[in-house]
This record gives structure tokens, sequence and C-alpha cells, in this order.
């Protein structure tokens, strides 16, 4: 560190408090942390793109089993749950436009607002999969649903738990992501000019919402 | 992003938001109409679920505002989950059309498949058992 800084190096950007000794300038960190953040969010998206190419085989093999299963999934809580996330979306990118503009108080506000929204979300999941659970409904050679029901049944309950499951586990790392946020945010870190791990932590929560949007239907509006 | 003020921002991301939300409602509607068939219906519902995600990804994302770079990755990686999922679904949905009318349906019957007849599953493992232990 010491024999590298240059003089100009150090008086310029010494004061910059978000800036790694390694960027030439605030720009340039923030392009570059871009740049990483939507190459990861493809790999998210690839990761999923595995489960819905398996849904898409398993729907076009079974779709009478598919189109009865969904009748246990309770349409009112997935589009309650759709609307959840839509509007957590929006107090998050509320959020990134309170940082960028310097607003520290808006931005408190929205990412808690936020935090809280994805509370919400889980704990609808949570009637959801106790009410599954309660019901046999589940994959495999567990699911011991007793009531009229076509063969195969237990293979959509296997996407279902699956891909809400690892919908649900970003969900957690995104509350913990935002609650990270708001710590920071709280200390006053964030300002117009560094607010990148505002944006990333965005991008983020956006991905799980994105993601979710195409669960919805092939979950809870089958055909 | 680019100029956008605080007050700006919020009017352009509340827009998106009722349009998001509208569109969670038609797909909701669209589900109880019958458009002929069900992977129709199928199909409806995934084009608007992507009309949905595009708005997120180009304004809630910032990608509409972003260097092109960011979006041309994301890009890329949609088109390639496109084409996997694409090609699959292609296979699976033609298969049964593409026997001759005129040839016998393969032993099972039509519409069998390892899939459906969990027997044929053990049965590999089990023609396996004589070559696994050619000594005496």
């Amino acid at each position: 560190m010491s024999d590298t800084a240059t003089p100009v190096a150090s008086e310029e950007h010494a004061h910059e408090p978000g800036l790694q000794h390694h960027f030439a300038e605030m720009q340039q960190q923030a392009d570059t942390v871009k740049i990483g953040m939507w190459a990861f969010l493809v790999t998210e998206v690839l990761l999923f793109g595995g489960l819905f190419v398996g849904y898409g085989v398993m729907h076009s093999k079974f779709p009478e089993a598919f189109a009865s299963a969904h009748h246990h999934l309770d349409r009112t809580m997935g589009t309650l749950n759709t609307v959840v996330l839509l509007v957590s979306s929006w107090t998050m990118v509320m959020a990134v436009a309170a940082a960028r503009a310097n607003k520290t108080k808006h931005l408190i506000r929205y990412l808690s607002v936020t935090l809280g929204l994805a509370g919400v979300f889980l704990v609808v999941k949570f009637f959801e999969y106790s009410h599954k659970y309660h019901e046999g409904l589940l994959p495999g050679k567990y699911f011991s649903y007793t009531g009229p029901q076509e063969p195969f049944e237990s293979v959509f309950f296997g996407f279902y738990f699956l891909m809400t499951g690892v919908h649900g586990l970003p969900v957690v790392i995104g509350m913990i992501v935002i609650g990270w946020l708001l710590r920071r945010a709280v200390r006053g870190e964030f300002s117009a000019n560094y607010n990148t791990p505002v944006d990333m932590g965005g991008l983020y929560w956006h991905l799980v919402d994105m993601i979710w949007i195409y669960l919805f239907p092939l979950m809870y509006l089958v055909s | 992003m680019a100029g956008h003020s605080y007050p700006e921002a919020r009017r352009l991301n509340t827009t998106i938001l009722g349009a998001l939300l509208a569109l969670t409602a038609i797909t909701v509607a669209a589900a109880g109409i019958n458009f002929g068939s069900p992977s129709t219906n199928t199909w409806v519902a995934m084009l608007i679920a992507s009309v949905k995600a595009t708005l997120v990804a180009l304004f809630f994302m910032h990608l509409k505002y972003e260097k092109p770079v960011n979006g041309i990755i994301f890009v890329v990686g949609i088109f390639t989950l496109a084409l996997f999922l694409i090609f699959i679904l292609l296979d699976i949905d033609t298969r049964h059309d593409l026997r001759p009318a005129n040839l016998a349906p393969p032993r099972g019957g039509p519409g069998t498949s390892t899939l459906t007849s969990p027997g044929s599953i053990e049965a590999p493992a089990a023609a396996e058992t004589p070559a696994a232990a050619p000594e005496r």
C-alpha cells in the first residue's frame, strides 16, 4: 500500500469513503461491480433454468396430474404473495433512488418496509407449506394424500417444494443483505456518491421477484 | 439513473408498479379463460410473465439506463436458457407425432415411456447383473 500509493492518489481519493484502492475512481468501481453482479445474476437464472426445464418436461408428461394437483394450492395466497413481492420490489427500487438522491431517512424507511414485506412473504409461505404438510401433499414417497387424485400428483409437489424452496432461500439471503444494508444506512455510510451496495442488493432482490413472476403462473395457475 | 430526479424516479417506478400489478390481475383472469388448449393457456401466462420480467429488468433493475454490457450479459444468459428450454420441449412434445402411422406402436403400447412405467427403470439394472458377474 505504502509504496504503490502515489501522492496524487492519496490526496485525491483518501476522502472517498467507499473507494477500494485498486480502482481509479468511483465510477470505474461501480461499473466493475455491476458487471460482476450481472454475471452472478445470470448464474442464478441458469440455476433456476434447470428446474424450469424439468418442470416443463414433467408438465408435458403428466398434464392431468399437474392440473389436478395445482388445485390444492391456494390461489389467493399465491396472488397475495405476488403482490407482496412486487410492492417490495418497488420499495427496493425507491430505496436505491433515495440513496442516489442523498435522502438517508427515505433510504432507511424504504429498506425497512422491504425487509418487512419479505417477512410477510415468508409467513404466507410458511402457512402454505404447513397446510400441505398436514394434508400429506408432499414429494415422491412422502406423498400420503388420500383424497380424490390423479396418478403422479406427487411429481407436481416435488417441483412445487423444490422450486418454491430454492426461491425461498434467496428470499432469506435477500433479507440478510437488506438487513446489512439497513445497518450501514443507519450508520450514514451511503450517499449520492457511494451507494453501490444498495444498488446491488436491489438487483438481487429484483431477480428474486422476477423468478417469482414465472413461478406464480406455473404453480398456481396451471390449466 | 441517468438524469432522473428523485420525484421523477418515484413517478416512473410507481407507474411501473401499477403496470406490474395490472398484469398480475390479467394473468389471474386469463387463467380462467379457455384459449383452446391447456398449452396455449400456459404460453399466454408465460408471455404475460415475460412482459412483467422485462419491465422489472428495464426499469427496476435500471437496464434501460445502464451501460449496454450489463444488458448483453443478461440477455445472453436468458437466450441460452431459452435454447435449452425450447429444444427440449420441442423434442418432448413431438415424439408421438414423428412415428409413422403404419408403424406398430412400441412394446407396451402408445404413450408408454420409462417415466410412466416404474418397472422399466429397474430393467437395465437387472440386465446388467449377468454381465457384471462373468467369473464363476
